[in-house]
């Protein structure tokens, strides 16, 4: 983990390269040859995916992609930059994905019902998350933890059972406007092999929106605000004793993280068509958050992108590798039962304990420390 | 403890005694009696409160190790769920060489086979709570934030571990054949499991108030609690202290979860992690590292589940968080702050 100075409007002597790249990336640059090369390379495969790739499923993994690195990025402005641990990120990511589908399933399949889904998401989210804030930060940050995880399960509860408004455990599935659908052609001829349908445009509005959100992350977590996270980070009753108030500041951030978060949800509820408990709700996903962040890197925006690309691609095809292991093996006794597909998150949690100890700051620390 | 201060000293003034916080005590009772009017019938009312005491006994059970931990050690371990799992499982090597104990028609031999289990469970989780310690947990004595990552891995890698050595569908474990049923007296019906529930928390929450406020260990367990450098300096080891406090802590997990397990009379691996948000509340509740807040707060979670979903099914699910965020609004730090932090 970088360590960051106490004052937050110190300007930074490494940070000063005036091109539009490094506005566009608020002067936090990668710092690393490797680093930038890796970025670069997600970068362009996320924007170039549907000409690369035929078929869904490599389009379905990228907008997961996409989706995940929003997330884990809003997550790490929580854990890495301002040093608390939430539980209630999925709650957030849920309430995005269901204010899109209940709008969208009771008012009609139009952008009006995606815009009024979409804000009402985010109220109903910085709404929650103030109250908590105010309810668990007041006192220690170790009760934020605990008390996210209480709400987050009984939201988590609450909605499979009001089923009447969001559809229960078998969620709700809905129409996307005109534009999205995948029979919508914007232009009759397919550029490049590829006819340019709804769903090509889906995954670029979320591409897009993805990066923008990203690129304000990083701008918010490298602006005066990020610097007095960071200062709490570090040291809480020094940053108090500067004049923080501490508690205003942690229960901000958890709010900005908490609106992104429900960004990313409303974007994966739009990609599936369809919203339920186990999409965006579930504790799972919210392991997976964590291991994401952890993996890829505390305290640095571009480590949720390593990390939720690793993730996602882990999850998408590791199992395949185990289970060509798990077979392989098949005469000795205790091997194959552990590297049965089933178990590949023994190893990432594993992996996770040893990132936690050894390289806190997770791959993007380790390359960085590499160049220097 | 007593004899010590009071015997020898010459001018024999008595130490001033702690004062006794009624007020919470008095919570659990005022809430019984709130709810009577509103359930409406005496037997309904009874019945109630009898199945949510049971209730308040097992979750105590589960939460009580942790809150300990913490006061002592000022862990946090988001693992201990994992504890409450493993605590289960570990009762199927009683239940699978003794089935016939558990079908047997007498009482007796029932309960025998249930301590059995109660046993092989905390020794289980004894062992694995000793290695957890010493593996995952002493690298990050100090920091919280490292502490509840470090633990929530260990978490995964101990419940993929679970479904590893003992699969991943659901198992069932039925009820002893006697402890099946309920008696019933009049109106009023009190499911049989849930006395042995009240009788062996009743039976451990004496014990520990016992062991802590009358025995030298639980003194020095105090002690530790308000300051652990002046007990390592008055030359107690107070790591070793820690440590089995730690291991008492899994211990105790392990019991409450082959409580849990014959409760609910199937094992999941996950069964542990459903159940920690309950004990997060209630230790929350409770003021965290105390060890009556965390009984009253058990006790005052369960009840009031239970009125509340009789008397308005739907607010049950989120009854919990309500009794939390009214406590917090009335006492931030918990029921029964720990002094010093």
């Amino acid at each position: 983990m970088t360590r960051s100075p106490v004052f937050p409007l110190a300007v930074d002597g490494g940070r000063t390269g005036g091109s539009i790249l490094a506005g566009l990336l608020s002067s936090d640059l990668p710092r690393s040859k490797v680093l930038t090369a890796i970025l670069l390379a997600i970068l362009l495969g996320l924007a170039a995916t549907p000409f690369l790739f035929s078929g869904s499923q490599p389009l379905s993994t990228a907008a997961k992609i996409c989706v995940f690195i929003v997330l884990v990025a809003s997550y790490d402005l929580l854990l890495g930059y301002t040093g608390i641990v939430s539980f209630a990120h999925t709650m957030f990511f849920g309430i995005g994905g269901y204010g899109i589908a209940i709008a969208l399933e009771r008012l009609g399949a139009t952008w009006f019902s995606v815009a009024i889904g979409l804000v009402a998401a985010l109220l109903l989210s910085a709404l929650l998350a103030i109250a908590i804030g105010l309810l668990s930060l007041r006192v220690r940050a170790i009760f934020f933890s605990m008390i996210t995880l209480a709400v987050a399960s009984a939201m988590a509860v609450l909605a499979s059972q009001l089923s009447t408004i969001t559809g229960g455990e078998d969620g709700l599935s809905f129409q996307l406007p005109v534009e999205l659908r995948p029979a919508f052609r914007l232009l009759p001829e397919p550029v490049l092999g590829v006819s340019i349908n709804g769903r090509l445009i889906a995954y670029y509005l979320l591409f897009f929106v993805a990066l923008l959100t990203f690129l304000l992350l990083l701008r918010i977590v490298n602006s005066p605000f990020g610097r007095v996270l960071q200062a709490i980070r570090e040291n809480e009753f020094r940053a108090e004793a500067l004049g923080y108030r501490v508690v205003a500041y942690r229960t901000m951030a958890s709010v900005v993280s908490a609106l992104a978060a429900t960004v990313a949800g409303a974007l994966m509820a739009l990609w599936l068509r369809y919203n339920g408990p186990d999409t965006t709700l579930s504790f799972s996903i919210m392991i997976d958050i964590l291991l994401m962040v952890v993996i890829g890197g505390m305290g640095t925006m571009y480590g949720s992108v390593i990390g939720a690309m690793l993730f996602v691609l882990a999850q998408s095809y590791l199992q395949v590798l185990m289970s060509a292991g798990s077979t392989a093996l098949a005469g000795v006794p205790v091997l194959p039962s552990l590297i049965h597909p089933d178990r590949w998150l023994l190893w990432l949690g594993a992996l996770f304990v040893i990132s936690v100890y050894a390289f806190p700051g997770g791959i993007v620390g380790r390359l960085r420390q590499a160049t220097q | 403890m007593t004899g010590m201060a009071v015997e020898p000293s010459a001018s024999s003034e008595p130490l001033p005694r702690a004062k006794t916080d009624w007020l919470p005590l008095l919570l659990v009772p005022a809430l019984a009696l709130l709810a009577l009017p509103l359930v409406g019938s005496g037997s309904t009312w009874v019945t109630l409160t009898v199945a949510g005491l049971a209730m308040g006994m097992m979750i105590f059970l589960m939460a009580s190790g942790l809150t300990l931990v913490f006061g002592l050690m000022d862990i946090i371990n988001f693992g201990h769920g994992v504890f409450i799992s493993l605590g289960a499982y570990a009762s199927l090597l009683v239940l699978g060489p003794l089935a016939a104990w558990a079908q047997a028609e007498s009482v007796w031999l029932n309960l025998a086979l249930l301590l059995l289990c109660i046993l092989a469970a905390m020794g289980v989780t004894g062992i694995v709570g000793t290695v957890f310690e010493r593996v995952i947990v002493r690298p990050v004595y100090g920091s919280h934030l490292k502490q509840i990552l470090v633990t929530m891995g260990g978490l995964i890698v101990a419940e993929q571990a679970i479904h590893a050595i003992w699969g991943a569908s659901p198992i069932p474990i039925p009820l002893p054949a006697t402890l099946r049923g309920a008696f019933i007296i009049g109106d009023v019906v009190m499911e049989r499991y849930r006395l042995v529930a009240v009788g062996i928390g009743l039976l451990v929450f004496v014990g520990m108030q016992l062991l802590l406020n009358r025995t030298r260990i639980g003194l020095l367990i105090r002690a530790g609690v308000e300051n652990p450098e002046m007990v390592e300096a008055l030359g107690y080891r107070i790591r070793r202290l820690f440590v089995s406090v730690f291991v008492a802590g899994s211990a105790l997990a392990g019991l409450g979860g082959v409580m849990w397990a014959f409760y609910r009379q199937t094992l999941t691996a996950g069964m542990g992690m459903e159940v920690m948000v309950l004990v997060f509340i209630v230790i929350i509740i409770g003021g965290l590292g105390s060890v009556g807040g965390c009984f009253v707060g058990s006790m005052l979670v369960a009840l009031v589940a239970n009125y509340v979903g009789f008397i308005e099914p739907k607010l049950a699910l989120i009854s919990n968080i309500l009794v939390m965020a009214l406590v917090l609004i009335w006492r931030p730090q918990g029921l029964f702050p720990v002094a010093r932090r």
